[in-house]
């Protein structure tokens, strides 16, 4: 996208508690253009959006508490491209038992939060990946959730070995349980920035 | 195909989702479900804060695991917990419970004047204190996943972690500004294995996550352990000890978040209450230093 001589995407990294520094250098590392988002002022001027990993109850408190909440619910549901990344896709999803707050309520899946128990299963493994060309990609679950219910509206972009649900797209959405932020290989960022391209939304609100 | 866990990037990369966020101590679950609903990333279940520990001396151990299961029951974030430096057996019981963290901590009495917990042994992540970057690179050489500057725990005093946190970035930007070949003998002075301190002089950071710890009481102080350069802190006594616990935790929660804005820092500081009376470090003998321990 920098090459074709075009400015490069702005994508808001939700930046509320979590590893947000992690996706920023992973978009500045695929040309794109991180902007920490903490007050809905950051809104202005995305080309899409990312909720990192983080603790999902920390960070459902923090959009309320600052005003976040309403207008990234119509950002999302008007075309914003966002990603969710574990803790993010919880904060996506339409349906998430157990999270005491609202939440975006912006992707027709349902959350099982903290589906694999404690941190000692937390596990890495290799995922094929359709939507991303070429050999597995290397998936680290931390304490992470599963997708247990998915949307007639909504692809399956993969799937662990038993047929549990690990990444989503519905349209201009995303949600992985795992984190491609942390393992240093960049494709799922491509295929987001892939996703954003295509939706080339209007620069949307939050004057 | 094949499942790996226990691995580096796992133990290391759930500090990395708790960045940016406030780790509560707790002594029961009522306590852990104001914390949760504060805002807290995570909470360390203990039996005593810290506070409370220096003034009912004695021997500070492990927490009673009924104690702990009750907590873990009681919220969905990460709990961790306390084990006695070099009692790896305490670890082994805290990772049997399902422990998501354990902490080897300088705040409970050492069991061992000489040696760490052998870290890698085990699946479960720890967290580890320092006071500088040699201390922190000869933990993570045994495995520690995550780091904490130490301070001085139970005073509510802030003084000791601006100390370690200073210390602690003052030695990183000395490597990161040395001539390759001076590292060799940077490692022998700093006690730490080389390539740890080769890997700091090439990023210009600790190669896992640092919380800052031991005197945070306002929110004030977490923000300013963060511009020093914390990446999320420990709250031990400051929060239970304080007038209004539930009203302080959201507070710091806010202030971890927004630690740039001094607007925001304003607006959370009112209305508080009492912060913890607290104790000067400077005030304390040399036995009653915790900071001390761990070598």
């Amino acid at each position: 996208m920098t090459t074709n001589g075009t400015q490069p995407p702005r994508i808001g990294v939700l930046a509320l508690q979590g590893d947000f520094a992690e996706h920023a250098a992973s978009l500045r590392a695929c040309g794109a253009e991180p902007v920490e988002v903490r007050l809905p002022a950051d809104l202005a001027g995305l080309d899409g959006l990312i909720i990192p990993g983080g603790e999902s109850t920390t960070i459902a408190r923090l959009l309320d508490a600052y005003g976040l909440l309403e207008p990234l619910q119509a950002l999302t549901r008007s075309g914003l491209p966002t990603w969710g990344t574990c803790a993010g896709a919880i904060i996506l999803a339409k349906r998430a038992p157990g999270l005491d707050r609202p939440n975006l309520a912006a992707m027709d899946i349902g959350v099982q939060r903290n589906a694999f128990g404690s941190q000692k299963d937390s596990f890495e493994t290799d995922l094929a990946v359709a939507a991303l060309n070429g050999r597995p990609y290397r998936a680290i679950f931390i304490r992470a959730p599963i997708i247990d219910e998915v949307g007639p509206r909504t692809e399956i972009v993969a799937q662990l070995e038993d047929g549990s649900v690990v990444a989503a797209r519905q349209g201009h959405l995303l949600a992985t349980s795992f984190h491609p932020e942390l393992t240093g290989d960049d494709r799922f960022h491509r295929y987001f920035l892939q996703i954003v391209r295509e939706s080339a939304h209007p620069a949307p609100g939050g004057k | 195909m094949a499942v790996e866990k226990g691995t580096w990037l796992l133990k290391r990369g759930l500090a990395q989702m708790l960045k940016g966020g406030v780790i509560m101590d707790v002594v029961t679950p009522e306590q852990a479900t104001i914390a949760e609903e504060a805002g807290a990333c995570a909470v360390m279940a203990l039996e005593r804060v810290p506070a409370d520990i220096r003034a009912a001396g004695g021997v500070a151990r492990m927490s009673d695991p009924d104690m702990i299961i009750g907590i873990k029951e009681a919220v969905t974030i990460p709990v961790m917990a306390k084990a006695r430096i070099g009692h790896f057996v305490e670890a082994q019981v805290l990772e049997a419970l399902g422990i998501d963290y354990i902490d080897e901590s300088e705040v409970l009495t050492p069991a061992d004047e000489a040696h760490h917990i052998n870290k890698h042994d085990f699946r479960v992540p720890f967290v580890c204190g320092c006071r500088n970057l040699g201390e922190a690179l000869r933990r993570i050489a045994e495995g520690a996943a995550m780091i904490r500057t130490k301070g001085e725990a139970g005073t509510g005093d802030i003084v000791e972690a601006v100390r370690h946190m200073r210390a602690l970035w003052d030695d990183i930007r000395r490597l990161q500004n040395m001539p390759e070949e001076e590292i060799y003998t940077a490692a022998k002075e700093l006690q730490a294995p080389y390539d740890l301190v080769k890997e700091v002089h090439d990023i210009g950071r600790l190669p896992v996550v640092n919380f800052s710890a031991g005197g945070v009481a306002t929110p004030a102080d977490a923000a300013l352990m963060m511009q020093l350069g914390a990446e999320g802190v420990f709250v031990g006594s400051g929060i239970f000890k304080s007038d209004n616990p539930a009203v302080r935790a959201k507070a710091i929660v806010k202030a971890v978040t927004h630690y740039n804005n001094p607007e925001i820092l304003a607006e959370v500081s009112r209305g508080l209450g009492e912060a913890m009376r607290g104790t000067s470090a400077r005030s304390l003998a040399p036995e009653q230093q915790l900071a001390g321990r761990g070598w």
